[in-house]
């Protein structure tokens, strides 16, 4: 039996956690805490390093060097167990297209091990939650992008997680999605859940308890939005990226 | 196992629901094996004539005739100069051409010998010596005619030939290829369809999403290649009803043993389509790489050409080339009746392939990378 790590105020904790792909160094020795219930924004230009970061954090990817506990569990010693206690939606779309959408959620659901008899309860919860009845046997392939990525998400926490991680789940989605998407992060996060998220829009990061801003593998500013724009004395996210990102 | 379970369910309906894949394993392996169990015949019948009969005699029509009534000429065209004859084996048109020449009825009487000559296309070694062959004994059995109407004695040659064939006495090709085909099918419908299925998973992100679940490796992997194993086996019993009722094939052997040799070869065949797809980011890429082995397998498999007239390095490429096995076993077994005793290196060959391709498969598929 693992032994679960002690300092249970944090959810997330890293400490100097690197990768380098040969010479070149992806995430460069970063470390930060995430505490329950926070939406953790982690911004940063393409190949910052932030998926880089998201696939050691979800045990996708060995850290070279560094610790990070998620939920509990050393990511580098038991990647095994810190799988059951996250969620993970991707940067692509990745539920299955030729399956239905109740085929989807009852897939997920077994692998993460809940018990048949609940499965079908869990189900019928989702997808009234979602207000998809009259989807409920569609293939969703068939699905608008809006739905599918706002099943995915439901799907990334059919298991109940303490956090989950968002790999630019809004990407390509209209505003008024991305207004629902959000809405749902909100309650997750009300919930408890923790909520780990990447994005590219950077009006987005502004709805983050907390976010973070990489530069070439270096989180080069980690505070509250507020905070964040104070610092700077800039008004938006924008401005504080684009500052940053120039260094 | 409720893991595998789960991704088997998952397989399925995916597979009723593919378009393609459906086709693939159903409908295209057997019109492939009618169309070639009737097809790939290598006796070499109808072989293309061409007669310059420059004696007109009774004797040369006599020595003609035996040509025309064999089964295995065909009398395409009569010329009395070699250009002619020349240009229809160029053109194809003729394989052979037998030339007759003028003095030929006059010498055999005046009891001298008289030649005949023949002009054989060889691009064809196999059809040249066949032709080479049938024409000598139709020329021999006109000679020894010829001799006892001259001595006026019934004539005995000195040794005469008795054979027997055996476990194909009809000589039936398609007693001989069926077999052999229906192993290349399941081979070609295993090493395709999973490799494929396995990197659509990487094309599409889906394989991301299960890594980030506590699915382990060695289910994932079950899960996806069990299915292919159910459907060899259905495709097997298709095959093989096929081969009793459309091509008559008399079965000497216990089909119990052959199910139970497909249940050790299809995890030979599936463990090398999932090499392959650790080797592939596409589809594409898998589908190029397949081929190429599979190319390799069918040919050298001693389906179309015997193993034991290549070359001795080829035949040392051939000890891994899982489709030669189960030809053989199906030759052995279905045609000759051999029992699990004459079998079992077959069985222990594949046993051991088997763990050991799907040990580097399951080696090279990294869940975690490094």
């Amino acid at each position: 039996m693992a032994k679960k790590t002690n300092d249970n105020k944090y959810v997330v904790s890293v400490k100097d956690l690197t990768k380098k792909f040969g010479s070149f160094t992806a995430v460069n020795s970063i470390s930060f805490d995430v505490t329950k219930g926070e939406i953790f924004g982690f911004l940063g230009a393409n190949g910052a390093g932030k998926t880089t970061a998201i696939k050691m954090l979800t045990g996708l990817s060995k850290p070279s060097s560094g610790t990070a506990i998620v939920a509990g569990y050393d990511v580098i010693k038991n990647p095994e167990k810190v799988k059951y206690k996250i969620g993970y939606m991707s940067q692509k779309f990745s539920l299955y297209d030729d399956l239905k959408v109740f085929e989807n959620i009852r897939l997920y659901a077994g692998i993460y091990g809940i018990p048949s008899k609940e499965i079908k309860s869990k189900i019928n919860n989702l997808i009234d939650e979602l207000g998809m009845e009259n989807m409920r046997n569609k293939l969703v392939g068939d699905l608008p992008l809006g739905w599918k990525q706002k099943l995915a998400f439901a799907v990334a926490m059919v298991h109940d997680p303490p956090v989950v991680f968002l790999d630019e789940p809004t990407s390509g989605v209209d505003p008024i999605t991305r207004r629902q998407f959000w809405e749902m992060i909100y309650k997750a996060s009300e919930k408890g859940i923790t909520v780990f998220i990447t994005t590219h829009y950077l009006d987005e990061a502004e709805y983050c308890t907390r976010a973070s801003i990489m530069v070439d593998g270096v989180i080069k500013a980690l505070d509250t939005p507020t905070k964040l724009k104070e610092n700077l004395g800039v008004k938006s996210m924008q401005e504080v990226f684009v500052k940053l990102a120039r260094g | 196992m409720r893991s595998i379970l789960i991704i088997l369910r998952k397989e399925f309906l995916q597979i009723i629901r593919n378009k393609t894949v459906l086709p693939m394993l159903f409908i295209m392996p057997f019109i492939q094996l009618i169309l070639l169990g009737f097809a790939a015949d290598f006796e070499v019948k109808n072989l293309n004539l061409h007669v310059i009969d420059n004696d007109q005699s009774t004797y040369s029509r006599g020595l003609i005739s035996k040509f025309s009534g064999s089964p295995y000429f065909n009398i395409v065209n009569f010329s009395f100069r070699d250009e002619d004859g020349m240009q229809d084996l160029k053109k194809g048109d003729a394989d052979l051409i037998i030339e007759i020449p003028t003095d030929f009825e006059k010498k055999l009487v005046n009891r001298e010998s008289s030649p005949v000559h023949l002009n054989i296309d060889a691009v064809n070694g196999v059809k040249a010596g066949l032709a080479n062959a049938y024409s000598n004994m139709i020329i021999r059995d006109f000679n020894l005619e010829l001799l006892q109407k001259a001595t006026g004695k019934v004539l005995v040659s000195p040794i005469g030939i008795s054979s027997v064939n055996w476990f194909n006495p009809s000589m039936n090709y398609s007693t001989f290829m069926v077999p052999g085909i229906l192993v290349l099918l399941m081979t070609m419908v295993g090493i395709f369809l999973t490799a494929m299925i396995v990197v659509r998973e990487k094309e599409i992100g889906t394989i991301e999403q299960l890594n980030v679940t506590p699915i382990k490796k060695h289910q994932f992997i079950i899960g996806k290649l069990l299915p292919f194993l159910i459907i060899a086996i259905i495709e097997l019993t298709i095959g093989l009803i096929v081969a009793k009722l459309i091509f008559h094939i008399e079965f000497q052997g216990s089909l119990l043993l052959v199910y139970a040799f497909a249940l050790v070869y299809m995890p030979v065949v599936l463990g090398i389509g999932l090499f392959i797809s650790t080797f592939s980011d596409t589809q594409q890429q898998a589908m190029f790489i397949s081929w190429f082995f599979i190319v390799i397998f069918i040919l050298m498999s001693g389906l179309f050409t015997p193993i034991e007239s290549m070359p001795d390095w080829a035949q040392k490429i051939t000890w891994f080339n899982p489709i030669k096995y189960f030809i053989e076993f199906m030759r052995m077994v279905l045609l000759k009746g051999s029992t699990f005793k004459d079998v079992t290196p077959h069985f222990v060959i594949m046993a051991i392939y088997g763990v050991v391709i799907n040990a580097l498969a399951v080696w090279n598929y990294k869940k975690v990378s490094a």
